[in-house]
């Protein structure tokens, strides 16, 4: 062999070597995770545990050796509530940070202004909003974890069906959430036997609800009380309602199931039952149901992590992460549309809201089994089946 | 349904009063220097959350009061000698946006400080509700109606037997006079700030057990005072009392009669047409120019 036949093949090798490593430099680029989030403003105590929950399960997973051999990269925007806001940083994270999947939208709001772009865009978003609007009629790049409020007033109508009661009383915040709940309450009741008898409504600051409560009271029919709203007007109303005295039963919506709510409305919340996830009750859950342990592990991982109480709120983060990672994982990659037919095909997840069977038309998956009713006793959680 | 038409003036009056304390201080920041203060709201907040952040530090409940009431004087008094002194020889709009400004710097502060939950103070005397005149009321509304009257009280001594008292009457009622007889306007000015600050205080911490508090209660309840005390009269003390009052009651006499969800539509829309009518407000003298 002469000089230059070693040399020839000794480029030959190098090139052979370089194609190789830039295969592998390529299998190492990180799958993208973009969030827009509420982190302050008023919707801080959603987006706030949401953002903890990313930054920890990214972590752990990376620390695990990833997904797929690949590490997660995640890059977290707050909106502060701001559905501006909230549009411009869905943008920024599809143009510039090129994104391949988007989990985020504390509120309705802040997802409804993101939906037109990643529609456009062709990226798959899992939203962390409440509203029924988000996957109703289902968009083919809009998916979400949280309960629906619509099925929030089924699983009280039901609860307030089986106490053979059917006059209902709505007093409800004039709020974006707190608007479409009541609205959905108002369509189902129908279904379920109930009238609706009558209909208050307060501002998000108001900071006297009692007039509208003695409204209510004086209407001779009424049998239970439904506040559909959250923050911190159900603490006064919960307060304003022991106050005047009435005795018939209130129901809470799943936005005020959080300890804070407890803890402002005192010993007036004793009896107030609503719906809510099973990670609030991780503790009490029975062994055989099939969400303990995921409920259970998420519990003990943020407060231990935290030091602080754990919410649905992260918990519905956590789900939209996990799905999010294992549509990539059955989709082998990151090619967005085959992502996006991976989390359609989601079957028997189970997660802390429930167990997670998405469809073409269903692209949230949970059932009414997803809510666990619950009444407050002594402070404390009771679950009622 | 004869009962009901109590229960809305027990709690318009409860909450009236909240509105004519934040009017108050509205009134007397005014009367010494022309300055609309728009950080008012924020003494509100200030005064609830100090309470709340010294009670969980262990401090008993009198002493943690006190102590709020103490950390938003001194706030105010920092506002008056930082911002508004030092720009005092510019125009009144420029004050005015200057207070907007340290409104939103305050805020921003408390997000830091202390957090975005909300918070509760215990009620001074306990939760259960009393039966008057076939309403039910809570002990806090009536400690909050106490204080108001008591506050009201003391204020008139303070303004009509006390020299400070006295020097801040007669700059409302002529600045360069009162500067030519030797009041020392500055004072008056700092003075101004550190009462219209403690009485915020007040208020905040009187309303925090039945309406709660956190970093952004400053927004709406400074708002509704403004509204008040324009109500009544920009600069008259009695007009804030009333203004104040008269708006709470509008509110609740709304929710509870004509519909809850415009409860507040309906109370600005009475004064503005009260202020068509009087341009001045309620109480507001009509000024005559010297020629």
């Amino acid at each position: 062999m002469g000089v230059t036949d070693i040399a020839r093949l000794a480029l030959r090798g190098a090139g052979i070597a370089l194609a190789f490593s830039a295969a592998a430099a390529f299998a190492q680029e990180p799958i993208r995770i973009g969030a827009f989030l509420s982190v302050t403003g008023p919707a801080a105590f959603l987006g706030d545990p949401e953002q903890k929950t990313l930054e920890m399960y990214v972590e752990r997973l990376n620390a695990a050796g990833g997904v797929a051999g690949r590490k997660l990269a995640l890059t977290v925007y707050d909106d502060a509530g701001d559905a501006e806001k909230a549009r411009t940083f869905t943008k920024r994270l599809i143009e510039q940070d090129k994104v391949d999947v988007i989990v985020g939208g504390s509120t309705t709001g802040t997802t409804m202004a993101a939906v037109p772009l990643v529609e456009q865009a062709q990226v798959p978003f899992i939203s962390l909003a409440g509203a029924v609007v988000i996957v109703e009629p289902a968009k083919k790049w809009v998916f979400k974890t949280p309960h629906t409020d619509r099925m929030a007033c089924e699983k009280i109508f039901t609860d307030v069906k089986a106490r053979q009661l059917t006059k209902v009383a709505l007093i409800s915040g004039t709020g974006g959430f707190d608007k479409s709940m009541r609205g959905e309450c108002v369509k189902v009741a129908p279904k379920y036997g109930v009238e609706i008898v009558a209909d208050e409504t307060y501002g998000a600051a108001d900071t006297d609800m009692t007039a509208q409560l003695t409204k209510i009271r004086g209407t001779p029919s009424v049998q239970a009380v439904l506040n559909a709203g959250f923050g911190q007007g159900p603490a006064i109303v919960t307060r304003n309602y022991r106050q005047l005295g009435i005795t018939a039963p209130l129901y809470q919506s799943h936005g005020v199931a959080s300890k804070e709510y407890v803890k402002l409305s005192g010993d007036a919340a004793e009896g107030v039952r609503l719906p809510a996830a099973a990670l609030l009750v991780a503790d009490i859950l029975p062994d055989a149901d099939p969400q303990k342990k995921v409920v259970v592990a998420y519990k003990s991982e943020y407060e231990t992590k935290y030091r602080s109480d754990v919410s649905t709120f992260g918990g519905h983060a956590y789900d939209g992460l996990m799905l999010a990672v294992e549509a990539v994982r059955r989709a082998g990659g990151t090619d967005k549309a085959k992502v996006r037919d991976a989390l359609e095909a989601t079957r028997g997840y189970v997660g802390t809201g429930g167990v997670v069977n998405m469809t073409a038309d269903d692209h949230m998956g949970l059932d009414l089994t997803a809510f666990q009713m619950l009444e407050v006793r002594k402070g404390n959680w009771v679950v009622i089946r | 349904m004869d009962a009901q038409w109590v229960q809305f003036v027990a709690g318009g009056l409860t909450v009236g009063s909240i509105y004519a304390l934040v009017g108050l201080g509205f009134s007397i920041v005014f009367n010494a220097s022309r300055v609309i203060n728009f950080a008012q709201g924020e003494f509100v907040m200030i005064g609830g959350m100090s309470a709340v952040s010294l009670l969980i530090a262990g401090w008993p409940m009198p002493l943690a009061i006190g102590g709020a009431i103490v950390v938003a004087t001194i706030v105010g008094l920092l506002l008056a000698k930082v911002a508004i002194e030092r720009a005092r020889r510019a125009d009144v709009v420029t004050l005015i946006i200057i207070t907007i400004g340290a409104s939103i710097l305050l805020r921003g502060v408390a997000q830091l400080v202390w957090d975005k939950s909300v918070h509760r103070l215990p009620p001074l005397s306990g939760d259960a509700p009393l039966q008057l005149f076939g309403a039910t009321i809570v002990p806090q509304s009536l400690w909050v109606l106490g204080a108001t009257v008591a506050i009201v009280a003391a204020l008139t001594w303070f303004f009509r037997r006390t020299r400070l008292g006295k020097a801040m009457l007669a700059t409302s009622h002529n600045k360069l006079a009162a500067e030519l007889v030797g009041i020392d306007v500055k004072r008056v000015l700092l003075a101004s700030f550190g009462l219209a600050a403690a009485l915020g205080a007040v208020a905040g911490v009187l309303i925090a057990p039945i309406a709660f508090t956190s970093y952004d209660t400053g927004i709406m309840l400074g708002l509704k005072g403004f509204a008040a005390a324009i109500l009544g009269g920009l600069g008259s003390f009695p007009g804030a009392i009333a203004g104040g009052l008269a708006l709470g009651l509008l509110e609740g006499a709304g929710a509870g009669y004509v519909s809850s969800a415009y409860k507040d539509v309906i109370a600005f829309v009475v004064i503005l047409a009260v202020l068509f009518l009087r341009p001045d407000g309620l109480f507001g003298a009509l000024r005559g120019e010297r020629v």
